[in-house]
């Protein structure tokens, strides 16, 4: 006990505000990208459809370390992208704060775009004819009938993305690097502590996560569950 | 309000062509299920863009493509009511109302609680769609159209989904509602009775053709042609051979001979008679002059009471016959599947013993085909 209350007095908490950080902005980029690319596959026609979900989705289903790789000779400074970057605005991603919010972004958009993509799928056509006919521009029946109607849906997708975002190790490690203070978020953290036999810290950081997980679970389910509330019976 | 429609549509199982030009206030498309009738007035909404022709509404063009005319459904000023009224699940019904309404949060308040008024909504405004019953969800939904003030009204199958009690109340209030809106309505249905009650014009529709159009008593009247003498209910239709100029073979029905009010032109295939244009022959099998008293229904003492009784010719010998019953008629199928309704009292439920020997019908009865 001791023990514990001494780790956690010196206990440096930067890596819980620097994934708490990376979520946030990553959802808040995934939410809008997400919602877009949703609108906008849903409007292309068969094969372009089936194409660009399939680009969209990759990432989710990709190892995190394959998607990391992709995006360090992407942004890599002696790569045309990095090198444009960094030249005209002075923008630089691998090793830095960015370089999280890239890879966090990356790895947990698909789940945004799917979840906003199936909620839009389940809306009645006729509510936007209905919108349209009644007057209502385009504007106005996306964001005051189908984006309430697909609420729940969209609640539970920005939920997820933010959980990925949060615990995101592979592709950040890869891009971002482990820098104490500046990159180092709580699961990489934990595999550096773990690497040097610190076990006690490593149960203290798991501890954290595992709170910051049941939250998550009961907003979800606050959310989207009432089924998980209500008695009646299904199959 | 004038109308014109005049465009075409390729659809998948067959093209859709549709003519109508007139002023008719209350119109009606009455056809079978897919046979195009809501393709129709999707076009006309502008949910749904024809291949070609034009769409013109009041001296509106909402469609022209030799113009390259497309109004956006936004700017045609129609109303459309929904199958499933589609009204906006997450908003009370007063926002729903609004949700067509401009101007000012006060005024378009006040056009809210005007319509929850006019459609007696008092106390639900403040429900969402799914807390209220499916008749009060499509007053609601027609309180959202007419709040809007559309030039037209368009009604897509609006009591499909209902049960049978509900229904019949609900076109009573549809047929109010009409009659107050000041401009054109149009009503599709695969329901005579609902075309009937609620149009003054009908359109019918087959396979994506308008087959018949004209004022609805007149349709249903002299139907002309064999699909729109089915659509309008017609139960008995036979193919026949002209032998005469007033005279007819049945050949669907044992070769009966008729003989016909109209004159039976080259072009006629077919007849047709109605189920309820059958009066019963005297000569019964009980004998007893009281075998009316299970349908005292005016039809049959007129039919006593009549001076000349109808030609001999048009009897139909009942043999056989399969019957029905329903609370207020007898369905009675005979030999040759000719089917004749006779009204009932619902206390009644005996009707073999007063079963005709045979049938007979008007000549001007009897209504004349074309393929």
């Amino acid at each position: 006990m001791q023990d514990i209350l001494q780790i956690l007095a010196k206990l440096d908490w930067s890596p819980l505000y620097i994934s708490i950080k990376t979520g946030i902005v990553a959802t808040f980029i995934s939410f809008f990208l997400g919602i877009f690319a949703a609108r906008k596959v849903l409007k292309a026609s068969g094969r372009v459809r089936a194409v660009i979900d399939g680009i969209l989705t990759l990432p989710m289903i990709l190892p995190p370390t394959v998607a990391g790789f992709f995006l360090l000779l992407l942004f890599s400074r002696r790569r045309p992208l990095g090198i444009l970057l960094y030249e005209n605005f002075s923008i630089k991603v691998v090793q830095t704060w960015l370089g999280c919010i890239v890879a966090a972004t990356v790895i947990a958009f698909p789940l945004m775009y799917r979840n906003a993509r199936a909620a839009f799928e389940q809306i009645d056509p006729n509510l936007v004819y209905a919108g349209r006919t009644l007057g209502m521009s385009e504007m106005r029946i996306f964001w005051t009938v189908v984006i309430p109607t697909a609420g729940p849906g969209i609640a539970s997708g920005t939920i997820l993305t933010f959980a990925r975002a949060l615990g995101e190790y592979g592709a950040t490690s890869m891009l971002a690097g482990n820098i104490p203070g500046k990159t180092a978020t709580v699961s990489q953290r934990i595999a550096m502590v773990i690497q040097d036999g610190d076990y006690l810290t490593a149960g203290i950081w798991t501890i954290i996560v595992i709170l910051i997980a049941f939250f998550f679970i009961f907003l979800m389910n606050l959310i989207s569950g009432k089924a998980l509330r209500s008695d009646k019976k299904r199959w | 309000m004038q109308l014109i429609l005049d465009f075409e549509k390729k659809l998948e199982d067959f093209h859709l062509h549709v003519h109508h030009e007139g002023d008719a206030s209350r119109i009606g498309i009455l056809g079978a299920s897919g046979c195009g009738k809501s393709m129709t007035l999707r076009s006309i909404a502008g949910i749904e863009t024809p291949d070609r022709g034009l769409i013109r509404l009041g001296g509106r063009d909402l469609f022209d493509s030799s113009q390259k005319i497309n109004l956006r459904p936004q700017e045609r000023r129609v109303g459309y009511l929904f199958q499933n009224y589609a009204l906006f699940p997450t908003m009370t019904v007063e926002q729903n109302i609004m949700a067509g309404v401009r101007g000012s949060k006060e005024e378009r308040q006040k056009r809210a609680q005007e319509m929850v008024r006019a459609f007696q909504l008092e106390g639900l405004e403040k429900r969402r769609p799914a807390e209220l019953s499916g008749g009060q969800q499509q007053r609601a939904a027609l309180a959202r159209i007419i709040a809007y003030r559309p030039e037209a009204l368009l009604l897509d199958e609006p009591f499909s989904a209902m049960d049978y009690f509900l229904k019949e109340k609900l076109r009573l209030e549809m047929k109010q509602v009409l009659q107050e809106f000041e401009g054109l309505s149009i009503l599709v249905t695969h329901d005579r009775d609902e075309a009937y009650q609620l149009c003054d014009h009908l359109l019918l529709m087959h396979e994506g053709s308008v087959i018949a159009g004209g004022p609805t008593k007149e349709i249903f009247d002299n139907p002309k042609t064999v699909e729109a003498a089915r659509l309008t209910g017609c139960k008995n239709i036979t193919r026949i051979r002209p032998l005469g100029p007033h005279r007819i073979c049945a050949l669907d029905w044992d070769n009966l001979e008729l003989t016909t009010g109209e004159e039976v032109t080259d072009e006629i295939t077919h007849a047709g008679i109605r189920a309820h244009d059958f009066f019963p022959m005297g000569g019964d099998r009980g004998g007893d002059r009281g075998r009316f008293s299970v349908s005292p229904c005016s039809r049959y003492e007129e039919t006593e009471n009549r001076p000349l009784s109808p030609p001999p010719e048009n009897i139909i010998p009942v043999e056989n016959p399969v019957l029905t019953e329903l609370p207020f008629e007898w369905y009675i199928v005979l030999q040759n599947k000719i089917w004749w309704k006779v009204p009932k009292d619902i206390r009644s439920h005996d009707f073999s013993e007063s079963l005709p020997r045979a049938l007979c019908v008007d000549p001007s009865a009897i209504m004349l085909l074309t393929q």
